[in-house]
């Protein structure tokens, strides 16, 4: 369980985390999202022990992170953002220094470096230090020490930020895997990664937390949330669009470059149900038919750009 | 005490694992020999003893100990790495100490390897080996000092040049407050235990004693003050300045 009440932090006179609120438990794969400087790595950065608030408390796992700090850290695994290492040395001497520092001994220690260089597919780069390694490597190797010693909290201020679509992939699988027995905090500001990995996300611009749901949720914010698109073969497109256009419930038709048409709801009512009956009566040819779960994207600007800028408030 | 030892352990590596480490120690010699036999009149002045070394020893630190403390925290300031080291379950104690401590023993390696000297020396004559011998301690003693001096100074800045910078100024003050260019500031007006006070704080004073022999206690436990006050400072330092 990770608890926050009103953490806020301020850097100097800019307000970067404003009263922020929210418990997270076991189980959850919380997505940060929210736009660059919107307060994602400060929050985090409190949550991990690393900088003091200037108000409020954050809980992890019932130890208050500023009165206890080091039985909560041992609850934590923290990737922070750029995944910072000790560049002189190479993955084997660095993992194994963490190993330590988290009290891992033996034969225990062995198995849990085995399985992280092997979870994470380090075992080319073991013995080159690790400035030397390509990007996607450092991150690894960052997510290693974060996992290494099987923490009950992640927190991983992006996690598949510089990495390529396979290894993006691959970081997406690792979080899911993980995720039953754990509370997993990731910063992103990707949107399809809340889709692939989250089942709740909390956007947050100027350290305020404008939405809090799960990634279906905020798409039925869009307003191409249960749109029907449906491609018609020989039939009169211009048709087809004022007949679609005089179902209930329908706001209006977009139709696309490529022949394609999309019906779009008024307050996310189901369409399909009617449009499908109108192509059967009218004997139109359906090619193609497509009900949209809505694009997280929209939402995110459209939430993102009704929130009135910081000026007010610093 | 266990993370003390970790943390000592990965940076007296991190030491070695850069040419920067040899370099310093080849310097340290080369400098320590050449102020000795050159400047220090060695074979001339005809004496079984290593005053002249010693003698040079505190100048040689105001430079090169600097140099070894600048990195200590600045460096991990700027790569990032002091966000991993400081949500590690560790304290600030234990991580200041173990930083510390890698850096002192760093030292006294550094000196460990003159030994060509003392060997010479005791080829050449028979010398006091107490006094040789309390004489290394006491410059290890202020070498100690002048690191945690820098590695409080070390903790400020991101900017290794500043570190540098500041911690021989700072280092400067401490060595001269017991010299009369600084006490005839004082001397005249200010209340004689004001400027015996003044002098008291100086390394020289102390090193002194313990160099010509003297295992004087007051002179340890100086030292150990100063290391453990600036070690302190350099905890708070850390504490109010995570971030930047
Ligand atoms: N050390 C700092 N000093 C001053 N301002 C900072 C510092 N770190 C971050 N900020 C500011 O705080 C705000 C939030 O930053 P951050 O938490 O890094 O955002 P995000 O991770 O969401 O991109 C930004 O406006 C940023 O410029
Ligand atoms: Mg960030």
């Amino acid at each position: 369980m990770i608890e926050t009440e009103r953490l806020t932090k301020r850097y100097g006179n800019l307000l970067a985390v404003d009263n922020l609120s929210f418990s997270v438990s076991q189980g959850q794969v919380l997505g940060f999202l929210g736009p660059n400087g919107a307060g994602k790595s400060t929050t985090m950065k409190m949550l991990s022990g690393f900088l003091t608030p200037t108000e409020g408390v954050a809980r992890i796992c019932g130890f208050d992170i500023e009165k206890e700090p080091v039985k909560a850290k041992r609850e934590i695994g923290y990737l922070p953002e750029g995944a910072p290492t000790y560049g002189e040395m190479t993955p084997t001497a660095f993992l194994d220094f963490i190993a330590d520092i988290r009290d891992l001994r033996g034969a225990q220690k062995r198995r849990r470096l085995d399985e992280v260089i092997s979870r994470l597919h380090l075992e080319p780069v073991l013995l080159q230090s690790i400035d030397t390694l390509s990007k996607g490597y450092k991150r690894r190797v960052g997510l290693a020490q974060a996992i290494i010693h099987d923490p009950r909290v992640l927190i991983l201020d992006e996690p598949t930020d510089g990495l390529d679509p396979n290894q993006k992939h691959e970081v997406r699988s690792l979080i899911s895997e993980m995720a039953a027995d754990k509370i997993i905090i990731i910063s992103t500001h990707i949107l399809e990664e809340v889709h692939a990995v989250c089942d709740r996300a909390i956007i947050i611009a100027h350290g305020r937390i404008l939405a809090d749901e799960t990634p279906a949720g905020l798409e039925a914010r869009s307003p191409r949330h249960n749109a029907v698109t449906l491609r018609l073969g020989d039939t009169e497109a211009a048709e087809a669009g004022s007949a679609l256009e005089s179902l209930p419930g329908v706001v209006s038709v977009e139709t696309h470059a490529d022949g394609g048409m999309t019906v779009l709801p008024a307050d996310g009512a189901e369409l399909l149900p009617a449009v499908g009956r109108l192509a059967l009566e009218r004997g139109w040819d359906v090619q193609e038919l497509q009900v949209e779960s809505g694009q997280l994207d929209e939402v995110f600007r459209q939430i993102t750009s009704a929130d009135v800028g910081q000026e007010a408030r610093t | 005490m266990r993370n003390i030892g970790i943390i000592f352990r990965r940076e007296l590596a991190a030491y070695f694992a850069t040419p920067v480490a040899y370099v310093f120690i080849v310097i340290f010699l080369v400098l320590a020999g050449a102020f000795t036999f050159y400047l220090g009149n060695f074979y001339e002045r005809g004496q079984a003893d290593l005053d002249p070394f010693f003698g040079f020893h505190p100048w040689l630190y105001l430079f090169l100990v600097p140099a070894i403390s600048m990195r200590l925290w600045a460096e991990e300031r700027k790569s990032g790495s002091i966000e991993l080291l400081m949500t590690l379950p560790v304290t600030q104690g234990q991580a200041v100490v173990g930083k510390f401590l890698a850096a002192w023993t760093f030292c006294a390696i550094a000196l460990g390897l003159t030994f060509p000297i003392w060997i010479t020396v005791n080829y050449l004559g028979q010398p006091d080996n107490g006094v040789i011998l309390a004489a290394y301690v006491g410059s290890l003693l202020m070498a100690g000092a002048f690191l945690a001096i820098g590695a409080c100074i070390s903790a400020t800045t991101r900017n290794q040049v500043i570190a540098f910078i500041l911690t021989v100024v700072i280092c400067f003050g401490f060595l001269l407050s017991g010299f009369p260019l600084v006490l005839d500031l004082f001397q005249g007006w200010a209340p004689l235990w004001f400027t015996d006070a003044i002098a008291q704080l100086s390394f020289m004073t102390h090193f002194s004693t313990l160099s010509r022999g003297v295992l004087d206690l007051r002179a340890v436990v100086y030292f150990g003050l100063v290391i453990g006050f600036w070690l302190t400072a350099n905890a708070i330092v850390l504490d109010l300045r995570k971030a930047d």
